[in-house]
This record gives C-alpha cells, sequence and structure tokens, in this order.
C-alpha cells in the first residue's frame, strides 16, 4: 500500500552530499515533502469503508496525509544534517591523515560472546522477565524462532557466504529435513533421535543431487536453477499426495522427547523423573535449547572448516575458480561437499522444524522462506558468524517488536495495525543498507589464521 | 625393412637418449579450439629438465592458449603434452596441477579477500601442507616483501606484491616446472627486473625448470636459455635466447621500440 511513498522518499538519497546551507536543505527537505505527498493522495488519503447496504463509502484521512509529510520533511532533514556532519568529520580525520580504525573484530569480540550469553540464558531470563515459566512463553517461543533462522542462515552461509554458491532454492532442504522426521515418524513410527541424522543425511542427499547438474554454472544462472529446485520439491509435496499428504500436510507428529522420556505429566514423565512439578513448559525449554545446541553445532562446524584445507578451498572458489583449478583443487569435490553439508544443516533445522510444529505443509516451504534465509546471510555480511547471527534477530525479531507498539495508536488513531507496515519497514531497512552498509552489517572477513602473537 | 635400417634406426635412438634425457615437457602436435576457431595449429614445444624457455609473441598470437592447454583447459583436441614421461593430455586441470606442474596464471588470480598466508596455504594444498612452515619461510627469503604483508588481504597490495604472490603460491608446491603466463603484465619496469631476477635465481641456485610466456619479449628472451617465437597459433621460429635477441625478424617484430 503506503510503499510507493517510501520509495519516493528514499530514491533520491544519492543527491550529493555537499555541506549545504540551511535554507538549501529546507528546501531539498519540502520537495521531499511535496513528493510525498503526491504519493499519499492516490495511496493514503482516502480509505474506502464499507457503508449502508451495498456501497462503499470514501473516508478522508488528510491528517495522517498531513503527519506524514511532516515527518518525511523532518526526517529528510535530519538525514541530511547528519550526512553533512559525518562527511565533514571524515574529511576532517582523512585531513589529520588519521585513517578509519578497523571497525571489523572489535565489534565481533564482543557481541559474540554477549549474544551466546544471552542466548544460554534467555529462558531464565524469560521467566524471570515475566513473572513465571509460562508467562514467559512468548519470549521462549521467539527464541526458537530466531535460533531456527540462525541455523539456517549458518547452514547458507557455507553454501552462499564461503563458497559462493547463490543459492535461491535453499527451503527445500528444510523441506526435505521435515518432511523426513514427519513421514519417518508418523509411518515407521521411528523415535526424533534417529531421525535427526537420517533428515541430515536425506537434506545433504539431495545437495548433492541438486550440486551434479549446477556443476558447471556460476551466478545467476546458478540462482535460477536452484530456485527452480526449490520450487519442485515443493510441488511435489503438494501434488503427491499419496506420498506427503498433499497441500494437507503430515500432522500429528510425535512431540520430542527427553532422550527417551516423554514430556507428560504422571508416571514415567520427564517432571516426576526429575522430582519437579509437572509444567508444560519443559518441553518448550528443552526446545529451546535443542534448537541452540543444533544451532552452535552448525557454527562450531562452519568454524572448524574454514581452518581446514576443505574450508579454506571453499572460499578460494568464491574468489577464484580458475585459479583453485590450478592449484590442484578438485573443484567439483569441493562444491558437492558445499552444498552437501549446507544441505545437511538445513535437514537438521527442519527435522526440527516438524517436531516443533507437530505438523509441517508445503506451505512453510515457499520461496519467502528461502529469500528470508538469503536475506539474512546477505544482510549479516556473507561469511560472517556474528553478523548472520545478528541479522537473523533483525529480520525475525523486528516483526515481533511491531506487535507491542500499541502506543502508536495514539499517534495514528484508532484501527491503526503496526503489523501491516511491516513490510513496508523491511524495505526501509534494506534501502538503509544498501547505503550505509552495502557489503552487510559484519563486511569484514576474519581471516583464518594468523601470525601467532601479533594483534590486528 | 632391412636389418641395416634397424640398426640404423637403433643408433639414432641411443644417440637421442645419450644426448640428453627426454624433455621434462614436450608438446608434439597441439591443436586447440574454441569453438569452431583454431586457436593452436600444430604446436610443437620442449622443455628440457633445468632450462628457462620463453614463448614469445603478439597479442592474440596464442601463447596463454598453449599455457592453457598444457593445464587442460581447453583440452588439445589433437596431439600429445607429456610430462615426466606421463601423457597428461586428457587430464582435468586440477589432477595436472598434482603433478609437480604449477602455474602461475595470466592476471595473477590471487584470492583477493584472503590473506597472503592463506593464499600461500593454497598453493600448498597440493601437498597437503606438508613443509609448509619450511616453504613459507623460504617465500618470504625470496620475497620479502610478502613477509611485510602476511596477513594482508591479497586483493589491497600492489599489482608488483599481486604477482610475487602468485608465483609463490605457485613455488609453495614445490613444483619441478613452473610456469609463468605474463609476469609482467602491468607491472612498473623496475619492478619487472626484480621478479625476472628472482626467478633467474630460482633456476641458477635450485635449478628450477621454467616455461615462461611473455609479451615483453627484450626481457623474456635475456632470461631465457631458449625461445620460441609464436604467430597466430603456430611456432615460427626457435633458437636460444640470444640468437633470436639477435635475430633481424625477432627485432623488427618484437623488440622494436626500446630495450626497457
Amino acid at each position: 500500500m503506503a510503499q510507493g511513498s517510501t520509495i519516493g522518499q528514499v530514491a533520491p538519497t544519492v543527491a550529493p552530499r555537499s555541506t549545504a546551507a540551511l535554507p538549501a536543505l529546507l528546501k531539498d527537505a519540502a520537495l521531499f515533502a511535496l513528493v510525498t505527498l503526491g504519493l499519499a493522495i492516490p495511496v493514503v488519503a482516502y480509505r474506502t469503508d464499507l457503508g449502508q447496504g451495498t456501497g462503499l463509502v470514501l473516508t478522508g484521512r488528510w491528517g495522517l496525509v498531513a503527519s506524514l509529510c511532516l515527518a518525511i520533511f523532518v526526517l529528510r532533514l535530519a538525514q541530511r544534517l547528519v550526512l553533512a556532519e559525518v562527511s565533514r568529520r571524515r574529511d576532517a580525520r582523512i585531513l589529520a591523515g588519521v585513517a578509519a580504525p578497523p571497525v571489523a573484530v572489535r565489534p565481533a569480540r564482543i557481541l559474540g560472546p554477549l549474544t551466546l550469553a544471552i542466548a544460554l540464558t534467555l529462558p531464565f531470563l524469560a521467566a524471570f522477565g515475566s513473572g513465571g515459566l509460562s508467562e514467559g512463553r512468548y519470549w521462549i517461543d521467539l527464541g526458537i524462532l530466531i535460533l531456527t533462522y540462525v541455523m539456517l542462515g549458518w547452514g547458507l552461509n557455507i553454501v552462499v557466504g564461503l563458497a559462493g554458491l547463490l543459492d535461491l532454492g535453499y527451503v527445500a532442504f528444510y523441506a526435505v529435513g521435515a518432511y523426513s522426521y514427519a513421514l519417518l515418524s508418523t509411518v515407521f513410527g521411528l523415535s526424533f533421535w534417529i531421525c535427526l541424522p537420517l533428515s541430515g543425511l536425506f537434506a545433504a542427499a539431495f545437495g548433492i543431487l541438486l550440486g551434479f547438474p549446477v556443476l558447471r554454472l556460476r551466478g545467476d544462472y546458478l540462482a535460477i536453477v536452484t530456485l527452480a529446485f526449490g520450487e519442485i520439491i515443493r510441488l511435489v509435496l503438494i501434488n503427491w499426495t499419496d506420498f506427503s499428504g498433499g497441500s494437507a500436510g503430515v500432522s500429528s507428529i510425535p512431540r520430542v522427547n527427553f532422550f527417551g522420556v516423554p514430556f507428560a505429566a504422571g508416571e514415567g514423565g520427564f517432571a516426576a523423573l526429575f522430582g519437579l512439578s509437572f509444567n508444560p513448559m519443559h518441553r518448550v525449554v528443552f526446545l529451546y535449547y535443542l534448537i541452540l545446541v543444533l544451532a552452535l553445532i552448525t557454527n562450531l562446524v562452519t568454524l572448524r572448516m574454514r581452518r581446514l584445507p576443505l574450508g579454506r578451498a571453499w572460499e578460494a572458489l568464491r574468489e577464484d575458480e580458475i585459479a583453485c583449478r590450478s592449484l590442484g583443487i578438485d573443484t567439483t569435490i569441493t562444491k558437492l561437499t558445499a552444498f552437501a553439508l549446507g544441505a545437511m544443516f538445513a535437514g537438521f533445522a527442519g527435522s526440527f522444524f516438524a517436531v516443533r510444529q507437530g505438523f509441517v505443509s508445503p506451505e512453510s516451504f515457499n520461496f519467502l522462506e528461502s529469500a528470508i534465509i538469503l536475506a539474512i546471510v546477505v544482510l549479516g555480511g556473507m561469511g560472517s558468524q556474528i553478523g548472520v547471527a545478528i541479522a537473523a534477530i533483525a529480520m525475525v525479531g523486528a516483526p515481533e517488536l511491531l506487535r507491542n507498539l500499541g502506543f502508536l495508536r495514539a499517534v495514528f488513531g484508532e484501527g491503526f495495525d503496526p503489523n501491516e507496515y511491516r513490510l513496508l519497514l523491511f524495505g526501509l531497512a534494506m534501502v538503509g543498507m544498501m547505503v550505509w552498509r552495502p557489503r552487510g552489517l559484519i563486511s569484514e572477513r576474519t581471516p583464518s589464521v594468523r601470525l601467532a602473537g601479533r594483534k590486528s | 625393412m632391412s636389418v641395416a635400417g634397424i640398426n640404423v634406426l637403433v643408433d639414432e635412438t641411443r644417440a637421442r637418449m645419450a644426448q640428453a634425457q627426454a624433455p621434462l615437457l614436450s608438446v608434439r602436435n597441439v591443436s586447440a579450439y574454441y569453438g569452431s576457431i583454431r586457436a593452436l595449429k600444430g604446436v610443437d614445444i620442449d622443455v628440457n629438465e633445468g632450462e628457462i624457455v620463453a614463448l614469445i609473441g603478439a597479442n592474440g598470437a596464442g601463447k596463454s592458449t598453449l599455457m592453457m592447454t598444457i593445464f587442460g583447459q581447453p583440452q588439445a583436441r589433437e596431439g600429445t603434452i607429456t610430462f615426466a614421461g606421463q601423457d597428461i593430455t586428457r587430464l582435468p586441470t586440477h589432477e595436472i596441477a598434482r603433478l609437480n606442474l604449477a602455474q602461475s596464471p595470466e592476471g595473477r588470480r590471487i584470492f583477493s579477500r584472503m590473506t597472503v598466508r592463506e593464499n600461500l596455504q593454497m598453493g600448498a594444498a597440493v601437498n597437503g601442507g606438508r613443509h609448509f612452515a619450511e616453504d613459507l619461510e623460504r617465500m618470504c627469503t625470496l620475497f620479502p616483501r610478502l613477509k611485510e604483508r602476511i596477513d594482508q588481504r591479497g586483493g589491497t597490495m600492489s599489482g608488483g606484491e599481486q604477482q610475487m604472490l602468485a608465483i609463490a603460491r605457485a613455488l609453495m608446491s614445490r613444483p619441478r616446472l613452473l610456469m609463468l603466463d605474463e609476469p609482467s603484465l602491468g607491472l612498473a619496469p623496475l619492478v619487472v627486473k626484480q621478479i625476472f631476477s628472482t626467478v633467474r635465481e630460482l633456476n641458477r641456485t635450485e635449478g628450477l625448470t621454467v616455461f615462461i610466456v611473455e609479451q615483453n619479449a627484450y626481457h623474456a628472451l635475456k632470461l631465457a636459455h631458449r625461445g620460441y617465437v609464436m604467430v597466430t597459433g603456430a611456432v615460427t621460429m626457435s633458437g636460444t635466447g640470444q640468437a633470436l635477441l639477435d635475430d633481424p625478424q625477432v627485432k623488427a617484430a618484437y623488440l622494436e621500440g626500446g630495450q626497457h
């Protein structure tokens, strides 16, 4: 709906950022407000409501239009002032002969442990913050959701960030993992702990299956084929009703158990075994730690791989395929392992998804999911582990934040739902990224080896 | 065939074997194509152990194509390429690279987002990183500039340093034959001199065999023991480096415009 006005607002930011005089700035901001007005008249100014009987009634929303224009005016003015200040400082620094300090490693060094500490204690923080385990459920569920995407982001990071193979169909492997568990458990009654590694193996096999035909492709062509692959998997799941239940999906998938001990009330349950009083939240907390462990395994494997010849070969492959081959690296094996390993982690995440939801359907594995995971990797900075984690929190957590902005109703009137502006804000954030951090949040690549004892 | 004829053949073979061992690299009647365009037209080239051999020629003569064909990309459609007695004509590139045959490719092709050290590690990938520390030390003495930049990203270095890195990366696999494709491309004359003298040094002290493809004919022929001249996909002349330098035709075609 209102996306048009965003584009109008941001597109001309490429205008020269010179330190202009105040009248010029005011004029510029006024121009922006004018453009906003022009865009807002068709899009925002009137709302159609159902009137008496069959007709539609136009309701004017001129107050909203006015506040929008004002907001754009102020924002643009602030932007120009801030940019002018930033460039002035940069010039001053260059004149002083001081190079910009490397921003790379330092934030990552603090952010990593901090994020990890919060992740490890989140269920307790949530319980204390909300005054009870059940009351904190919302936060733990959100944590599970974010961690799932962190894991998927880290998995895709192997393929896209390290090996440089643009994969737009990553969600296919997620689907393979989810359906592996769903079908193996409902049809053969296999336990989750057997199905988890199997799902990873199946997904890895599909990764290799995809890898073979695309060995010679790179860039755009690879992206198109992987996109098609993702759609094929989804369409097969929809249409092969005998196998996958079609668009109805697979339901009543067995819930997770504590290594064989079910999370149930009464004798032989988890609570009874550990002498706790039964609480359905135990299962949720266990799921939280399960996905945390899975995500951390993904991270550790990736970090470890980067130091091994194979991981280094992935990165070299991203840099220059021909040079790789002339150094004796088998690019076939290198690419296939990247696809397989990335897919394997998606398979793990998929089977976790299935055990958590208790229900899978092809709807969950559409292209938007692939796009979100890819956006997480790209926003994170293509290859940076902590960047991916932060991007996942931002991409998945931020929309949740919008639910809690009820006070905005006081400003924009009753019936204003911040959630509806999700995509608008998403687009805004993307444009902002393009302008200020075009290479991702953490764009600096950490070398895999360093001279011992030397600090950077 | 008469007995006498066979004897003559045997004598000839003996004589040839006595003269020298078989060449380390031998390219026999090789033709390569880009689609239907014949880029190499029956090329014959030998590189003996311990030699520096230069291949000179104008832009588009097929020098780099020959280099790439030896490395299996594109593969030769006709003829044979032998390295150390093994037929490598049909081998894929990465397997050729594992036979102690290293290449510093045209345009350097270093891994620009990886550090100098990581680039060198990639070079040592062939022998699985054995004696990596030792070789790294050796590269640092050969190219002191690389030592200064060891933890810097490859792409942030100057062209000359990148060329040194490309050569060092190739040397990390301890090759029997080093192939250099246009090492002087886009470099300042002083840097070119420095790089060429390092190559000569390597050849003298360690007996490294070098096959060098160059447009800078003067420098290349000065450096080389023997040289070949290539014109539109075929070798038209060959001889010792000095002989080619003195040849009026070579002078007219490739050395006009100064000996820098």
